[in-house]
């Protein structure tokens, strides 16, 4: 069976840059900084106090207000996120297509925030304060959940949880689902909030925050030789991705298409990548082999490059390893050093970054690169956004327990 | 001090988003203003909390009406 196209006909965004594609896009292309210090709580204790937030998000602009209580923050941004992509790309459902129409929305963490607040209600007054929202408020397919309810979507209906990957897990898979031709149509991406206590304070234990306190914008520096670890960030990603062929007959704006899709495992370490990024090019090299491109073929890799010290150096021998002779044509850029590490949202978000500079062929910069790890020598953009010719773009997302992914992205 | 009746239909408005006009005595939780089975375990909730009581199960479960609520609390509290 040949398999099916699939393009990109609607994206949608909430993140530390704004609260659409537009105000994101424009953002990164500045090269502005979302991170900012945390005003939640007290964050006196905690070894990282800053992050990569959402601002000025209302719930009420996608919402009826009583429901909020019956989601939790990453639930929120993934419905918002969804509702913006949706709107963008025209889909509309009806009684012949809904079964045709399926929903893909991870998240890497789920509810930890409300988690937390239904313990703390349980220590101080029992169970019984248990809110009998806690379960589906808290849940990671309940974006998924939410919205076939919301719009009928009756088609495959699922939410891949893989850490950092799950965004483009999400993706990739959904991308697979219409090729094989379970469905003519996906809604596919990735939300987090694990801004929190539990969050910052969990990734701080586990020494995988940058510690940069008294200068929080310029704590995600990849590839950086001062880098000391990744910035959380909070948001959501969604991508509207269709059957080529349905597309282009209701005259549906194409982005681009998903031409490669490739996983691998580590088999290595429960946090930490091989010091090879042998994991990381088995998965660049299978997204290559499933687009049917060779690596020279793919003008813009957006990086997972988190600006932790043992990532950043194994993804940049992965990236050496695919393309060989031809590295120094490579070129490379983080647009978590703007937004942070949105978690199981970033391959989402990161996607519409990488369809986004095909369409305006520009590449996205890495900020706070001011000095160079002699590890890590390619062409990572540097400071400023770079207009380019762009055919292909891959994206690439590790995460914990070894789990990577990559996606191919190219001009239709 | 507001009246259990203007409290009770304060909690309802909120926890059911309902509109304050539509909140009248008769008003059904379920029929009426949109609820579900989790909206009203989160209603008689958020009114043990606003009254400081307990409502035990076999008699929440009664709690159909904006009435069945108001006269439960005059009842328990008065």
């Amino acid at each position: 069976m040949a398999k099916r196209r699939v393009v990109v006909t609607g994206m949608g965004c909430i993140s530390p840059l704004g609260n659409s594609v537009k105000s994101t896009w424009e953002g990164i292309l500045a090269g502005k900084s979302g991170v900012n210090l945390i005003e939640e709580f007290d964050t006196e204790k905690f070894t990282t106090k800053f992050a990569a937030q959402v601002k000025d998000f209302d719930p009420a602009n996608y919402m009826n207000p009583k429901d909020t209580k019956k989601m939790d923050g990453f639930i929120q941004y993934g419905y918002a996120a969804a509702i913006e992509a949706i709107n963008d790309s025209g889909i509309t459902v009806t009684e012949e297509n809904a079964r045709r129409i399926g929903v893909a929305i991870g998240s890497g963490i789920g509810g930890l925030d409300t988690i937390e607040k239904n313990y703390a209600a349980m220590l101080r007054a029992g169970p019984r304060r248990i809110s009998p929202f806690f379960v589906p408020a808290a849940i990671i397919n309940m974006i998924s959940g939410n919205l076939s309810i919301e719009y009928g979507f009756k088609g495959p209906n699922i939410a891949i949880t893989t850490a950092c990957t799950t965004g483009t897990h999400n993706i990739g898979y959904a991308a697979r689902t219409i090729a094989y031709g379970d469905a003519d149509a996906m809604i596919a991406g990735g939300a987090e909030m694990a801004s929190g206590q539990l969050g910052m304070g969990g990734f701080g234990a586990a020494r995988a925050l940058s510690t940069r306190n008294d200068d929080p914008v310029r704590a995600s520096r990849p590839w950086d030789k001062d880098r000391d670890g990744f910035v959380l960030g909070d948001g959501a990603g969604v991508l509207v991705l269709e059957e080529y062929e349905q597309a282009k007959a209701r005259g549906a704006t194409i982005y681009a298409e998903v031409t490669g899709f490739g996983m691998s495992g580590d088999a290595y370490h429960m946090t930490s990548p091989p010091e090879d990024g042998s994991g990381a090019a088995a998965s660049m090299q299978n997204a290559l082999d499933d687009a049917g491109l060779n690596a020279v073929d793919v003008n813009y890799i957006n990086a997972h490059g988190t600006s932790t010290p043992a990532g950043d150096v194994a993804e940049s021998r992965a990236a050496k390893k695919i393309y060989g002779a031809d590295a120094d044509k490579i070129v490379v850029s983080s647009t978590k050093s703007m937004i942070g590490h949105l978690l199981g949202a970033a391959g989402a978000v990161e996607a519409i970054f990488s369809i986004l500079a095909i369409r305006d062929q520009v590449a996205p910069p890495t900020i706070n690169l001011d000095n160079p790890d002699p590890e890590c020598d390619l062409d990572y953009v540097p400071h400023t956004a770079r207009d380019m010719k762009i055919d292909h773009a891959l994206s690439n997302s590790f995460g914990f327990g070894g789990t990577n992914g990559s996606l191919v992205f190219s001009k239709v | 001090m507001s009246s259990i009746e203007d409290r009770v239909k304060k909690i309802v408005c909120e926890q059911l988003g309902a509109k304050e006009e539509d909140v009248t005595p008769q008003a059904s939780f379920i029929d009426d203003l949109g609820a579900d089975s989790l909206d009203t375990v989160n209603l008689v909730m958020a009114l043990e909390e606003e009254f400081e009581t307990e409502i035990p199960d076999e008699e929440s479960e009664k709690l159909s009406t904006v009435q069945d609520a108001i006269d439960y609390v005059n009842t328990h509290l008065g």
